[in-house]
């Protein structure tokens, strides 16, 4: 455990180390104070952006597109990895399709989808989607494929149904890999929503960082920046400690 | 993430599966195209015939050897840095330990979002086109080459020192071929984010490129110009992504 500790008191260490140093150079002016404002200046912008209201509307819009990409994405990704999973063949014709799925930059595909749904918040929402679906059907046919077949033999012994052999047995030996999927996908959809954002919108917190770039408002660009960042950070720890506990208990297992 | 794609061990299917895949990709593409009409998108057949049109100017060819230059550069840059210090962190294990969750956390916030910082850093132009490539790209390389370190299994490298090998040695017959193939695929997955990075960089910070091409498209209203970049850019990424994909399972089968 003292290793342990030692390894976190090391990360805490580097991640300080790192924004103090940060803060020395742009204080000393080593980095030009307009390009980069000190990290102390941004936690305060950040703050009073936050307490000021101004952008709660942009986060509302953003969080709740990625939120819808998300759940779709997730339920869809679920449901195409069992699919293909369960047809052999269609897998492997899909195969090269997937591998290089995530070597499309997709969001060049926006334009089309303002076509398509207009322009409001389903073009984002679809290429949040595009982006965390197939990470999520990837990630299910890992999971899948990892259930070791011992556990269906001793389903089948036990002469368990089919949606109990599913519930009780499938799905928690393959729980740790379909965290992981979810895992990625929230991270993709937040990605591709705020790059959408970035490129082409008028709303959302991707947007009101590049109108702050545009305009020159240092504060509220860091001040966003240092937000998203946060948020990212937060949202991916907290699935990361999730995901590690369904693999200890399942190497226990 | 693709590596577990493929189980070995199958027989090839027919041949016509992946034709037909094909044949519906284009089918969805002329439903699109049906519904949305013009304005948003070109029809498949038109915009082949334009592609190709294109395939023989100057002025294509010049956008093409911006991305090209600047995605040589992203990518060695990325591909250096993320082997060395993959390599470092996974031998150097409580250093590995310390930053692996950091990187990991790096890799998932929207990179989008630190182009301002990468445009005052860098200025318009190329510096900023392979940065953004090479802040895309380098991670996954890093925790590729420091997973295949980690996970090599300790049997080996105590089997190097039952035959009494000199480190040179290990180096060369237990070490690299041990880590080379995920190494190999960490390289995939970075080239496919490097791309991407250039691909963004260009959009933002360029006159010149793939990139700026599509976006220019897009701010034009030049539909034809826009679906056909993308249609090169998605089947050149596809095509190298195979190339390299098959790279992989050679390498993984030799082990």
């Amino acid at each position: 455990m003292s290793r342990g500790r030692a390894v976190l008191a090391s990360r805490v260490g580097l991640i300080v180390g790192s924004i103090a140093l940060l803060e020395i150079l742009c204080r000393t002016g080593v980095i030009n104070p307009l390009t980069l404002l000190p990290p102390s200046e941004m936690a305060v912008a950040m703050v009073n952006l936050l307490a000021s209201g101004k952008v709660a509307p942009d986060i509302e819009r953003t969080f709740s597109t990625v939120a819808i990409a998300f759940a779709l994405s997730v339920v869809v990704g679920i449901a195409a990895g069992a699919v293909l999973h369960a047809i052999p063949r269609l897998r492997r014709a899909l195969d090269p399709l997937l591998a290089s799925y995530y070597a499309v930059p997709f969001f060049v595909f926006y334009p089309v989808l303002v076509a398509f749904f207009g322009l409001n918040e389903m073009p984002l929402v679809a290429i949040g989607f595009a982006a965390a679906m197939v990470a999520m059907a990837i990630s299910t046919l890992n999971g899948l494929d990892r259930v070791p077949p011992v556990l269906i033999k001793v389903a089948r012994m036990h002469r368990l149904g089919r949606l109990r052999t599913l519930f009780l047995v499938v799905v928690p030996a393959a729980a740790a890999s379909l965290m992981t999927g979810m895992k990625l996908a929230l991270a993709y959809a937040f990605i591709s929503i705020i790059a959408g954002e970035f490129i082409l919108s008028g709303k959302g917190l991707g947007y009101q960082i590049a109108y702050a770039y545009n305009s020159f408002d240092n504060k509220t660009m860091y001040g966003l920046m240092l937000f998203v960042l946060l948020v990212a950070t937060a949202m991916n720890s907290l699935l990361h400690m999730w995901e590690q506990r369904l693999l200890r208990r399942r190497s226990r297992a | 993430m693709s590596a577990a794609l493929a189980r070995p061990g199958r027989p090839r299917g027919l041949a016509l599966d992946q034709p037909l895949i094909v044949l519906a990709l284009l089918l969805c593409w002329q439903g699109a195209y049906a519904y949305a009409g013009s304005s948003a998108i070109t029809s498949p057949l038109a915009t082949i015939a334009y592609a190709a049109s294109m395939l023989q100017q100057g002025w294509f060819w010049s956008n093409v050897g911006a991305t090209a230059l600047a995605f040589f550069y992203s990518l060695v840059i990325a591909s250096l840095i993320g082997v060395l210090a993959g390599l470092g962190l996974g031998l150097w294990r409580f250093a590995g330990d310390v930053t692996e969750p950091v990187l990991a956390a790096l890799y998932t916030i929207p990179k989008v979002t630190l182009y301002p910082l990468i445009l005052l850093l860098f200025g318009l132009g190329l510096p900023a086109k392979v940065a953004f490539g090479v802040i895309h790209g380098v991670i996954p390389v890093t925790l590729f080459t420091l997973a295949a370190v980690k996970g090599l299994p300790p049997v080996l490298l105590r089997s190097a020192r039952a035959m009494r090998l000199s480190p040179r040695q290990t180096l060369l017959h237990v070490l690299a071929p041990a880590v080379l193939p995920e190494i190999f695929t960490g390289l995939r997955v970075g080239f496919s984010l490097t791309l991407l990075g250039v691909l963004i960089g260009e959009m933002f910070a360029s006159q010149k490129g793939m990139g700026f091409l599509i976006l220019n498209g897009i701010n034009l209203h030049n539909v034809k110009l826009t679906t056909a970049v993308v249609l090169i850019v998605v089947v050149t990424a596809i095509l190298a992504n195979a190339g390299l994909l098959a790279a992989d399972k050679r390498l993984r089968r030799q082990r």
